[in-house]
């Protein structure tokens, strides 16, 4: 009996569940509304039969619970009865099968006037490519990939020099166009997930995947990895933004061409050639630029400053420093940040450049410090570093008593600029 | 027959030193103990690594140890655990070996030695397994599925030895499942005594002989893609390894497919899912029987969906692989078969309602966890369609649907059985009953537990939060009432968690101060409840072997005194002579 009550009780709180709770699916943003339709059918089909069995097996516990004198009925079969409940089942199925087989007739099915975008991945970052006026991308290779090549673009292809590069982790597409997302990994599986696109592929290393969607709603939507590729999938970001034509054509007129960047390069100061360096060799995955946090340490003022490593010791950031840990990564790690990152066997060049790029973030820092305090949004590591860190970056000489303060991103910031108000004032005087 | 016959004439060699009794045995019924206990061991390790995992969904950053390391580390290793070294092993080596002997009426299984032999191959994969938390570099990080190239290549944890370890401990695993496996099969079909047809039997030995079978053919798969991806690791093959970059290092591998290691890990994966399900469909189908004093409906149909679902369990497995980059028109068809299936195991579902339908129902601890089997499946199967279509699964895939869709269907809903089945044959194990109190308690608390942490936990994926995710900050379209939620999941899970406890208190707890059983507590009508003695003794029936006259569900046959049956009563109390009847007929009832 107290299992019939709980039986019905859970199938109504389900039922209501699923009409009131707060977390259903993302605003759509793409042509893919009959997918949404084809997942509603699901829900009314399976609910259907959800809410008919749990009924009758509620019924059936109450009707024919144990009282004494009771005597079960005997029938071992009823061949009809089962062949009708095959037939309503398989009458089910169909209803959900069919519609679904069409639309994903329409998902394998690209259009021909789809535009093209390549979506590159590689622990843990995005960057794109799109055709130039040929509207051909040139052909690639990993052999070809080098700190002036990321993309590993066949140099000797003709159609390959006038394709645009995106060496960022945010795109931009035009609205109410078709695009079919060509997807290539470097290293590992990925997976190109927008959850407001509700299409996703996976990237798989020495192949390439596609899928299509055409967007329909301006804005900025978030591209997840939705593949588990290593300790850092879960940082593994980038954003697409969804444009207006001309807002998106001034953005292409932006980008550089395979052709230009190879040209750039012949005049790079060590500070540039170490930006690219460690664009190409992925080093920005882990280390944020912009004091963001990130899975390793941000470079953004790192350089010069003293850091506490695991073992409790501190280390001063300097050259020698900053070396030892590129090639011998698990030397000197900071407390905090797991092991992970593999040594790098960087030429001494390569090393300096490298060395002067962190080196000119933390200059550059100073340097534009009255400007950036203008700006919208001012760096601020430690203090916003996310609940992942809270308490592991403890300040040495105090104890671990403060407790995670949960509060929103306008209550951090406020937080925040009242901190670095204080900090201003003591400046002052 | 032959084989009962010869069995009879043999002479039995028992035992009698604690060793050759206790650890080095070869009566299945030791080994199956044997089995459980290890399983239930590793699955408490597992259940401790899944708590651990949600401190950090629930309330990020809370316990230190929890790095993104350690965290892949434990998601990996819980998987693995609970899927294999616990439900495979707890269903076949466990359950699978205490009762298909006493059910078919054998005295052992055909090969004693093979069978103590697959106990220890199967504890050595568990203590390579364990070791990998140990050595540098810890337990691989890859994900239970293993996926190439990640699994071996720097970035991911416990690429050095973790994933080494791993591959074997797999293998050991599997060759102690074929060891097993082959005498469960050999038994099933050589080793049923006088009168038991093959349509006679439980539908618990149906459903671990046909998961016996696909174990045969589908873990091979996963054992040669262990073995080649040993040899991707150790000695430079490409099998699964394309031309590619690892951390911006050019690796030295050339033209091997990363997907081709998906097709062989879901072609062993898929079947696996109904590995584990099978035996827990067998299993409730008795329980639901027995505790409603009532045969099974639609026995033949039963056997036949078993046999169905098996079979079609190996044209589906690449509904796994929907968004791998694979060609996507082999979509239409898996989406197909994958749904095709749905016909026969729904069919299932039905004819345990219409068992229990006019029925005589007692509310005992089997029956609670079995109806609750038969809710939780539900959900879990239907949820299973969302993501066999393949158009409705391209959104939710990788996502929290998944997660929920498959601790429902084949995490939660089997362990429902395995407590199930424990409470209903404890007593013929240890001659005990179990705490009936306690066991409510911890029915209660498991089963709406785990329907409050996985029901609202498909939103989170309808939502779109992904799946295999250390954290969760700063993703703008998950919502703050998501993360409170995951922090409820979290509360929730480590409430339930803490609860099994209760269990393994009753089992301890009942060995010494439970109950006196008898030899049939439930009034129920197979072999086992039959034997002479209770705990049987070596060899099962010492003198003569059972003669069967019926199938295993005659309960309230009309006119007779019982509301059971036992398969050792003659039709005709005069007819005393052995029935070959081998037409397969289980009208073995009266008509």
């Amino acid at each position: 009996m107290a299992f019939a009550v709980i039986l019905i009780i859970l199938t109504i709180a389900s039922v209501l569940f699923h009409y009131l709770n707060p977390w259903q699916a993302t605003e759509l943003a793409s042509n893919w509304g009959t997918i949404d339709v084809t997942l509603l059918i699901t829900f009314a089909v399976c609910g259907l039969f959800f809410v008919v069995i749990c009924g009758f097996m509620a019924y059936v516990l109450i009707r024919y619970r144990h009282r004494e004198g009771n005597k079960a009925h005997y029938e071992p079969e009823n061949k009809k009865l089962e062949w009708w409940l095959i037939v309503v089942t398989s009458i089910g199925i169909c209803a959900m099968l069919a519609p679904g087989l069409v639309v994903y007739g329409d998902f394998v099915r690209v259009p021909k006037d789809a535009a093209i975008l390549e979506a590159v991945g590689e622990q843990w970052r995005w960057t794109f490519r799109m055709p130039g006026k040929d509207n051909k991308l040139g052909t690639s290779d990993v052999k070809h990939i080098s700190s002036s090549n990321p993309f590993g673009i066949n140099p000797d292809d003709p159609s390959g020099q006038d394709d645009l590069l995106v060496l960022s982790n945010e795109v931009h597409l035009p609205i109410n166009k078709p695009v079919k997302v060509l997807l290539r990994s470097k290293d590992v599986l990925h997976n190109f997930y927008v959850p407001q696109f509700r299409a996703k592929m996976d990237l798989v290393p020495g192949s390439v995947s596609y899928f299509w969607f055409t967007p329909t709603r301006t804005g900025a939507f978030e591209v997840l990895c939705a593949e588990h590729c290593g300790v850092g999938h879960f940082n593994m970001r980038g954003k697409v933004f969804v444009d207006e034509p001309d807002v998106y054509e001034s953005w292409l007129e932006s980008l550089p061409t395979y052709a230009e960047s190879l040209v750039r390069d012949v005049s790079l100061g060590l500070e540039e050639q170490g930006k690219q360096l460690s664009e190409s060799r992925g080093c920005l995955a882990c280390h944020s630029v912009d004091g963001s946090q990130s899975l390793g340490p941000g470079w953004l003022n790192l350089y010069g400053a003293t850091e506490t490593l695991v073992d409790g010791t501190t280390v001063t950031v300097d050259d020698d420093y900053l070396k030892e840990s590129i090639t011998d990564p698990g030397a000197k790690v900071v407390k905090g940040y797991p092991n992970v990152m593999v040594a790098y066997d960087f030429s001494p060049e390569q090393l300096d450049a490298t060395v002067a790029y962190i080196r000119s973030l933390a200059a550059s820092a100073e340097e534009n410090e009255v400007e950036r305090e203008e700006e919208s949004a001012p760096p601020e590591a430690g203090n916003t570093a996310d609940p992942v860190s809270r308490g592991r970056q403890l300040v040495q000489g105090y104890p671990r008593i403060m407790q995670p303060y949960p509060s929103n991103d306008s209550d951090t910031h406020a937080l925040v600029e009242f901190t670095q108000s204080i900090h201003n004032d003591k400046q002052g005087d | 027959m032959a084989y009962a016959e010869d069995a009879e004439l043999e002479e039995l060699h028992e035992p009698h030193s604690f060793w050759t009794k206790y650890i080095w045995s070869q009566d299945h019924k030791v080994i199956a103990i044997q089995y459980s206990l290890t399983a239930i061991f590793v699955g408490l390790i597992a259940l401790v690594l899944s708590g651990l995992m949600r401190m950090q969904i629930g309330f990020p950053g809370s316990l230190e140890t929890v790095d993104p390391t350690a965290y892949y580390q434990y998601m990996t290793m819980h998987g693995m655990i609970m899927v294999i070294y616990l439900l495979t092993a707890l269903f076949l080596g466990g359950f699978g070996n205490y009762l298909i002997p006493l059910m078919v009426g054998a005295r052992d299984m055909v090969f004693p030695f093979v069978n103590m032999l697959s106990y220890w191959a199967y504890l050595l994969s568990v203590i390579i397994l364990l070791a990998s938390f140990f050595v540098p570099g810890g337990a691989t990080g890859a994900g239970w599925t293993l996926y190439p190239p990640q699994a071996i290549t720097p970035g991911t944890p416990g690429t050095d030895w973790g994933i080494v370890l791993m591959l074997v401990s797999l293998a050991v695993f599997i060759v102690a499942a074929t060891m097993g496996g082959l005498n469960y099969v050999t038994t099933v079909l050589q080793a049923r005594t006088h009168g038991m047809t093959l349509f006679r039997m439980p539908l618990s030995v149906w459903g671990i002989f046909v998961a016996t079978i696909l174990a045969l053919l589908a873990f091979p798969a996963l054992f040669v893609s262990a073995v080649m991806m040993l040899f991707d690791k150790l000695l430079g093959t490409s099998f699964f390894m394309p031309e590619m970059m690892s951390l911006g290092q050019q690796l030295d591998h050339k033209g091997g497919s990363p997907i081709l290691f998906q097709h062989l890990f879901w072609f062993f994966g898929h079947p696996e899912v109904y590995i584990v399900a099978l035996p827990a469909f067998g299993l409730v189908s008795d329980l639901i029987s027995t505790h409603s004093r009532k045969n099974i409906f639609g026995y033949r149909m039963m056997v036949w969906a078993i046999v169905a679902i098996g079979g079609l369990s190996f044209i589906v497995w690449a509904h796994h692989m929907y968004v791998s980059g694979m060609n996507p028109y082999f979509g239409f068809f898996f989406a197909t078969t994958t749904l095709i299936i749905a016909v026969p195991t729904a069919l299932k579902v039905y004819n345990w309602l219409l068992t229990l339908w006019r029925g005589d129902i007692h509310m005992t601890v089997p029956m609670l966890f079995s109806l609750a089997f038969i809710m939780t499946f539900l959900v879990g199967g239907l949820t299973g369609l969302f993501l066999g279509n393949v158009i409705v699964d391209i959104p939710l895939s990788d996502t929290y649907f998944v997660v929920a869709h498959f601790h429902m269907v084949m995490g939660v809903a089997p362990i429902l059985v395995v407590f199930g089945a424990i409470y209903h044959w404890y007593p013929k194990i240890t001659g005990r009953m179990m705490n009936d109190t306690i066991g409510k308690w911890h029915f209660w608390i498991t089963f709406i537990g785990t329907y409050l942490i996985y029901f609202p936990m498909h939103y989170l994926g309808i939502q779109g939060m992904p799946r295999r995710y250390f954290s969760y900050e700063e993703i703008e379209f998950i919502p703050q009432s998501a993360h409170d939620l995951n922090t409820f999941i979290t509360v929730t899970a480590i409430f339930v968690g803490v609860a099994q406890l209760l269990f393994v208190f009753n089992m301890f707890h009942s060995l010494f101060y439970g109950r006196e059983a008898g030899p049939n507590p439930w009034r129920a009508t197979s072999l086992e409840w039959q034997t002479p003695q209770t705990p049987p003794v070596h060899g099962n029936w010492p003198q003569k072997l059972p003669v069967v006259y019926r199938w295993a569900y005659d309960y309230s046959v009309p006119g007779m005194e019982e509301d059971y049956t036992p398969q050792t009563v003659p039709d005709d109390p005069a007819h005393e002579s052995i029935q070959h009847d081998e037409a397969g007929n289980p009208d073995g009832a009266p008509a």
